[in-house]
């Protein structure tokens, strides 16, 4: 562990289609493809390189698919090893997972959540299983699992109020994940995993991978996701954070479950451009691969 | 007319599936009541002594379609992904593989785009576990377990709900109907001590009592047609409607001519739970909302959710309805 004070060094958003593992064909997973969703697949390989010149301790993730109606969740038992089965879409992921976690970390970011009054709680029940939006965003992050992870959960306030009440919840998240990462003196890679545009398709081909059906929902969301994806490229991460309850609600976003904003927060509302590696469609929704990288600043682009 | 034991389905129950009636009753009085209510539907199940329990559960939500649980023995340790402080619930199921298959290709057959799943270590969700181990603790039943689809509406739902029925009637099965869904489904916001419990709000408390009321009176076919309100009023909005009366009503044949049971009413983590049963009666409830005959004069009670007026030679509230589901079907 470095011994300076702790900082965020990257953060990035990685949606969590099971797809991409599917395609993706790992050991780890029981179902196998031939093929599909290259875009999204190839778009991670160059954030992994990006990843893997990096010196971090720690992933800190933010999954859509833990979903804590009372209060903000933090994975807090050392080591998980079981089997996830998507319960959507099991016919592609079924993934055998052993992966570490740091709970100290847990710990501090919990402690500090309760002291800025949000609703924390720890998750200590070995039995637990992971969701499987941690899995597949960590999985396709690094997918040699040689770095222990941290997983939060999405607390679900845009469904019991509206998305403005999820970004009063989720701002402050994101700032208590940076105040706490600063104080263990730990270099954390932060991942927000969600998929822009949200409407999918409610039937499956026959063949999952067969990509002649994979196109967006409609020209709507495709829209929202290339406005979003352009103020991205621009640095303009507050006009984000101002315009997010329009794009959750018109594009049914998975940024209703609060991770892009928490992403945003705690990267200090960046105003440097993303590195924007890849965008595709999967089922109809739209996901981009897209990295904040803290010591560049984008300067190289 | 043939006669009330005819429908395969011959009871249902409405059933909370949050796990503090099966994890830690003992924590609050009202969590222990309604495990005690639990355990009356445990007894009237065994009474009907059906060859399966068909389950919806509004747990379960799904987006491809419809899916329909067909692991014959579904085995973990489940926790909940927000009361996992509460423990772990180990189980051991059986499910109706057979049945679950003909569900699904019947379902089919009606149009809907379903599937089954068979996969060691699928999630099954913390309300079909907790609806199984309190109201079926020794596998004494096979069960099926049919998700909430998230987009699905009145008529995909209604439908679904016949192509169980048809399941039945081809396999020549009866069964006890079983929704698994709260009431008001809102939960408090904080993590509260279990002595503080109660009802989120006052409106979910005037919404849990208009649902009890009318299901105490066997008026399951007035709450579906209150399940869009319902949803706007007293439900958060996880899915698009509030589905489970549409499917409970077309299962067992859609009128109001049951004997509703409020077993227990008590709040679960602010929640509604309710526990109640329903089973066949040979005449209607009183004082149903009817359209009226006539919009300047009221001349008295009009039946539409029972035979036509020739069929029975007179215009009565008091009508007797075909527990057939032949009888009553519409042509599809
Ligand atoms: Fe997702």
């Amino acid at each position: 562990m470095n011994v300076a004070a702790g900082k965020i060094i990257a953060g990035a958003l990685a949606p969590h289609p099971p797809h991409l593992v599917y395609a993706e064909n790992p050991p780890q997973n029981e179902p196998t493809a031939e093929c599909g969703w290259e875009p999204i697949r190839w778009a991670y390989y160059e954030m992994q390189k990006s990843f893997k010149k990096k010196d971090y301790d720690v992933i800190v993730v933010l999954s859509p698919h833990w979903q804590t109606y009372i209060g903000t969740h933090v994975l807090a038992v050392p080591e998980f090893k079981s089997l996830s089965v998507d319960p959507v879409f099991p016919n592609l992921f079924r993934y055998h997972y052993d992966l570490k976690v740091d709970v100290d970390l847990a710990k501090q970011i919990c402690d500090e959540g309760k002291e800025a009054g949000l609703e924390m709680q720890l998750m200590q029940n070995p039995d637990f299983r992971v969701d499987y939006g941690t899995i597949i965003s960590c999985h396709m992050a690094n997918p040699d699992w040689d770095k222990p992870i941290l997983s939060i959960s999405s607390n679900r306030s845009t469904h019991y109020y509206s998305p403005d009440y999820m970004q009063g919840i989720s701002i402050p998240l994101g700032e208590v994940t940076r105040k706490a990462i600063e104080k263990s003196g730990k270099r954390c890679l932060l991942l927000a995993s969600n998929s822009l545009s949200h409407r999918h398709f409610t039937k499956e081909p026959p063949i999952p991978e067969d990509m002649s059906y994979e196109h967006i929902y409609n020209h709507n969301q495709y829209l929202w996701d290339m406005r979003i994806i352009d103020m991205m490229r621009k640095g303009q991460s507050q006009e984000i954070l101002d315009i997010m309850p329009d794009f959750v609600e018109q594009s049914v976003s998975e940024a209703d479950s609060g991770a892009f904003t928490w992403l945003l927060s705690a990267l200090e509302r960046p105003t440097y451009p993303a590195k924007i590696y890849g965008y595709g469609t999967v089922i109809g929704t739209g996901n981009v691969v897209a990295e904040w990288d803290c010591d560049t600043k984008g300067a190289e682009q | 007319m043939r006669p009330v034991a005819n429908h395969p389905v011959e009871a249902g129950f409405i059933l909370p599936g949050l796990p503090h009636p099966l994890l830690c009753p003992e924590d609050n009085p009202g969590w222990q009541k309604i495990r005690n209510a639990f355990n009356r539907v445990r007894a009237k199940i065994e009474e009907i002594n059906p060859d399966l329990l068909l389950i919806y559960s509004t747990m379960w939500p799904s987006v491809i379609g419809h899916q329909i649980q067909s692991n014959p023995n579904p085995e973990w340790k489940h926790v909940d992904e927000l009361f996992h402080n509460l423990g772990t619930i180990p189980y051991k199921f059986r499910v109706d593989a057979d049945f679950a298959n003909e569900y699904n290709k019947l379902s089919q057959k009606r149009g809907l785009h379903t599937r089954t799943v068979n996969y060691h270590g699928f999630p099954i969700d913390t309300g079909s576990v907790v609806v199984q181990k309190l109201v079926n603790p020794e596998n004494k039943y096979k069960a099926v377990i049919l998700s909430s689809n998230v987009y699905a509406d009145r008529a995909e739902t209604v439908v679904f709900a016949k192509a169980g029925v048809d399941a039945l009637q081809e396999q020549n099965k009866k069964s006890v109907a079983i929704v698994v869904s709260s009431l008001s489904n809102r939960l408090h916001e904080k993590f509260i001590p279990a002595n503080m419990d109660k009802i989120h709000s006052q409106k979910d408390e005037e919404w849990n009592r208009k649902m009890l009321e009318l299901l105490g009176e066997g008026r399951l076919e007035d709450v579906a047609q209150l399940s869009r309100q319902i949803q706007r009023e007293a439900r958060v909005r996880k899915v698009t409607s509030f589905k489970p009366m549409w499917w409970l009503v077309s299962v067992m044949g859609a009128h109001n001519c049951y004997n509703g049971e409020v077993l227990e009413y008590q709040p679960i983590y602010g929640a509604g739970a309710g526990v109640i049963a329903l089973t066949r009666a040979e005449h209607a409830a009183r004082n149903l909302e009817f359209d009226e005959e006539d919009p300047e004069k009221f001349a008295g009670d009009r039946n539409v959710l029972s035979l036509s007026a020739e069929s029975l030679g007179e215009m009565s509230s008091q009508s007797t309805v075909s527990h057939n589901p032949e009888d009553n079907e519409e042509d599809l």
